[in-house]
């Protein structure tokens, strides 16, 4: 058995392989000690896989944290990671984005699931994780529930900020001036897309597209990336949140 | 502006993203400018002008085309109008000051580079903009780093031909300048097929000495307490000026002005003498970028002057000396009076600052905003030297850099009223 | 070095801030490259250098003034060493690699700024460089946007001299060059009081050509796999070459490469054969800037070129033609040299491009990483056309645009690690 560990900037992932196949999965927060949620984290996902933790035979690390995972075997970027996951789930992908805490990326996978390409956004929270956490909580509404609030909304405010900061201000005073908390989020949503999407746009997008990472889980970003890419994202049957973790994993068992 | 469709798609243009941003486009001038009360009668003719800015203009560019002349695309005020207009072709200043089209440019630019560029080639890119469109070929210019090296990509989607402005006033440089100018006359001769006879350039040289005057008449009017014109309706004109027709715009400058000058004698302003009088000095503002003045004139203060390319620097003193009667010396006196212009690309550019605080007496401005866009080094480093100048001189000054987004409005207009109630 | 701390105190050196820099520069220092295992001895000497890098290069500046001869600081590899050696004078690249100095510059520098050039300004204006001390007067040019208008600036702290380095290569634009080299010649025996003689100058050509010569031995042997030396390394070889005297770096530089011909003939490397080689093209680095080779190195792979002003630009062939004998067969010389850099100041630079190209094959890279400093426009507007060609060639590129700080360091190793995980 084989295991792969994304330790994120705001969530640790851990993915325990039996057979090539997922046999479980962990995701907590790694806030306060990102080692100590890795070691967490692989617990939590050999308990769920129902085995020991000396059935696992090579453990790889990535994400932001990964070289502080000291019981990694071996450690791989999030990029070849996250080509990796996707490219296991559907050989059909091509291009991934993946939206994480604290950065978004867009690789580029030939037709064997090998990473040829990717771009990254640039030190900025803009248009990451972070970006949308910041902004639930100016607009006080649940992380988890923008995406179906947002699909509730027909007239998205438009908004001009991409820094973080600026926006927070900007939705502020969206509030203030009786604008509809759905249409901000709307909006936001866009605004990621738009950001993230001109990024996919300058590395050249190819079908099929697959959506990874904790964002993808807002069904409110997957839509307006879909309607400013004019694409449908290709269906993944995992948690996207865990395609780097899986990766890890996949990576391990070759190893 | 459904006629205009037709025309539209046989250019090339993107239908559905045109459409939004004209649909943009009409909503900010309608709350900009329509908003505005007491303006002159004469500004209707450039409401009507900005009603047309995608159909009517062009439509005679398509004309002009068909009938065998050249459309010369420009992005500054160093390419010489009088020679494109003495080959048969059209000058028009292109489409650089909307955010709309940045998302398009910033998938082959960097984003750390200033919002004209980016604007201009993302129009470009994202076919908006049916001047490019009807553009034959564009005549860029060395004037900043992050043009002179666009000038090359946007070379991939439309043919660019680049003039080398220098970077000091020495007589090499003048040497130098001259030198591109007849470069760029045998350019035209070459693309429009036509010989540049001493008598057209001659008549050219004299029509865009009269647009320059129309527009100093203008500004020389703005100098009066209280203000006959707003700020926004006087920029709108200098924006105007790049890309109308030049008899034309003249003539109609020139109608409004002899309003203006009635209004002057009969005391009569758009807002009360007593409402601070700024200059504005530093980067142009290319349609629609009104940011700026809309955050000053809905302040209680109002714009006397640009100190800016969409200003002064684009009808600058002295005229192109009109008493050359040879080709050499037309020549000659297109690069002097160009040349003569107070760009920061030049080292040193001391000339500009002793402008800008003689402008600042003569306007009776309350005090400066310089402002510059995002990521334009010159004009933002410059400031340090206008600073110490405009300090030594007890002129009030506010440094404002900004780009074409909405976001930094709130900021901006704090900082913008808290100016005003230092001066006040 | 004895003494030294009364030579800072003489100079005006803000003692308690260079102590820190110092401290600072040294434990930097220590981690990057101390902890190289299995350098070549002859690095003794570099080590050494920088060991005393305050010390006693500045001293021996002071000394040569003292002895009537001038100093004469310099940014750029377009400012001609041979005139400046040639009228008994020092020429010395100055610091300006280090974030440390920010806080000095910001009060009068626009915040998105170049980090060199701001860190160039903090050094003078914060009394932080021994070598911006010892200098007689510094020469700029205009190769980029900031530059040119900082300098202006710097002339308020120190005397500054600014060559015009033009924008194109047609005639016109060589003939300005060459006029400015001569221009620069006359200034430099106005400053020194000394007559520039064809011998001298024939003379010092060698010197400098010299310098070429062993710089270029040096990447020759970077071609061979395995590495004989560590990018890093061969990095500050570079960088130490702009302000050590050349004679004695020439001959240490040498000394070096008689080393490593020994390793490569016997098959000695610092790293394993198998570890991705990797060509760096774009901005300079400065010292202490090794950030972006110190993340790659300690990622499993190595740096085998810089295609940059502090790497091949500074040195590529051809060098200076030695058979003119008189002056202005040499100034001439000396011109084209220079004019056929390939820097993104001018347009188009495509030979930069077919360069690049050339140098991955040559130096057997796996990979081309395009090192940007932040808001360098030139460089990050360029990238583009480099992408585009280099794809065409199948060469893998990442793009790296980045300052001084380590907030990206983190990122920064995530994004080349990516990269190296997709070209191997």
């Amino acid at each position: 058995m084989f295991a792969g560990i994304d330790v994120g900037s705001l969530v640790t992932k851990a993915v325990v392989l039996r057979d090539g196949k997922v046999a479980g999965y962990s995701i907590i927060s790694s806030r306060t000690n990102p080692r100590k949620a890795g070691e967490q984290a692989l617990e939590k996902a050999i308990t769920n896989a129902n085995c020991k933790r000396e059935d696992i035979k090579c453990i790889v690390a990535t994400g932001y944290g990964r070289s502080s995972f000291s019981f990694a075997d071996k450690t791989v970027t999030e990029l070849t990671c996250h080509a990796t996951g996707a490219h296991y789930l559907n050989t059909e992908i091509r291009t991934v984005i993946d939206i994480g805490g604290q950065d978004s990326k867009v690789i580029k996978l030939d037709e064997s699931g090998k990473m040829s390409d990717f771009a990254m956004n640039d030190k900025c929270a803009a248009g990451t994780g972070r970006f949308l956490e910041v902004m639930a909580q100016a607009l006080e509404v649940g992380l988890d529930s923008m995406g179906e609030f947002s699909l509730k909304s027909d007239k998205p405010c438009s908004l001009s900020s991409i820094c973080t900061v600026f926006a927070e201000t900007e939705v502020i005073s969206l509030i203030a001036s009786g604008a509809k908390k759905k249409d901000i989020v709307a909006g936001l949503h866009m605004s990621i897309a738009r950001r993230v999407g001109s990024m996919a746009k300058g590395l050249g997008l190819q079908k099929e597209i697959a959506f990874t990472g904790g964002v993808a889980k807002n069904s409110g970003v997957r839509s307006a990336f879909e309607e400013f890419l004019s694409v449908k994202f290709a269906p993944i049957s995992e948690d996207p949140q865990i395609i780097g973790a899986l990766g890890a994993a996949l990576v391990a068992s070759k190893f | 502006m459904a006629e205009y469709t037709k025309m539209w798609e046989d250019i090339g243009l993107d239908l559905k993203r045109h459409d939004t941003l004209l649909e943009a486009l009409g909503k900010i001038y309608g709350d900009v400018y329509m908003t505005q009360t007491n303006r002159p009668k004469g500004m209707e003719y450039f409401d009507f002008v900005v009603s047309e800015v995608h159909g009517l203009r062009i439509k005679e560019l398509m004309e002009h085309k068909e009938k065998g002349g050249k459309v010369v695309g420009t992005f500054c005020v160093y390419v010489p109008d009088e020679i494109i207009t003495a080959a048969g072709g059209i000058s028009v200043g292109l489409c650089g000051g909307a955010q709309f089209s940045i998302p398009d440019a910033e998938t082959i630019l960097p984003t750390n580079l200033c919002p004209l560029i980016k604007s201009a080639v993302g129009f470009k890119l994202g076919k908006i903009c049916p001047y490019f469109e009807a553009a034959d070929f564009l005549a860029g210019e060395t004037t900043c780093d992050g043009k002179k090296k666009a000038w090359e990509i946007l070379d991939n989607y439309i043919p660019t031909y680049i003039m080398e402005v220098p970077q000091k006033k020495d007589a090499i440089d003048r040497e130098l300048y001259l030198k591109e100018i007849k470069a760029f006359k045998e350019k035209m001769e070459k693309e429009a097929g036509v010989t540049i006879t001493p008598e057209v350039l001659g008549e050219k040289i004299k029509l865009m000495n009269a647009r320059r005057k129309a527009l100093e008449r203008l500004y020389e009017l703005r100098k009066s307490s209280p203000l006959p014109i707003s700020g926004k309706d006087a920029c709108l004109i200098s924006q105007i000026a790049f890309y109308d027709d030049p008899v034309r715009f003249t003539s109609k400058v020139n109608e409004l002005c002899d309003e203006l000058e009635k209004r002057v004698k009969n005391g009569k302003g758009v807002i009360e003498p007593t409402a601070p009088r700024i200059l504005v000095s530093g980067c142009p503002m290319a349609v629609p970028n009104w940011k700026l003045h809309h955050i000053v004139e809905t302040s209680g203060a109002t714009i006397v002057c640009e100190e800016t390319c969409t200003g002064t620097r684009y009808f600058d003193t002295p005229v192109v000396d009109e008493t050359p009667t040879d080709i050499d010396g037309q020549l000659k006196a297109i690069a002097d009076r160009y040349l003569n212009i107070k760009c920061s690309c030049f080292t040193p550019n001391d000339d500009r600052i002793d402008q800008i605080i003689q402008f600042a007496k003569d306007y009776h401005a309350d005090g400066v905003i310089y402002y510059t866009l995002q990521f334009c080094l010159t004009y933002n480093v410059e400031y340090e030297k206008v600073k110490r100048a405009l300090d030594k001189e007890g002129i009030p000054l506010l440094k404002i850099e900004t780009d074409y987004s909405e976001e930094d409005t709130g900021q901006l207009k704090t900082r913008i009223e808290g100016f005003l109630e230092r001066i006040s």
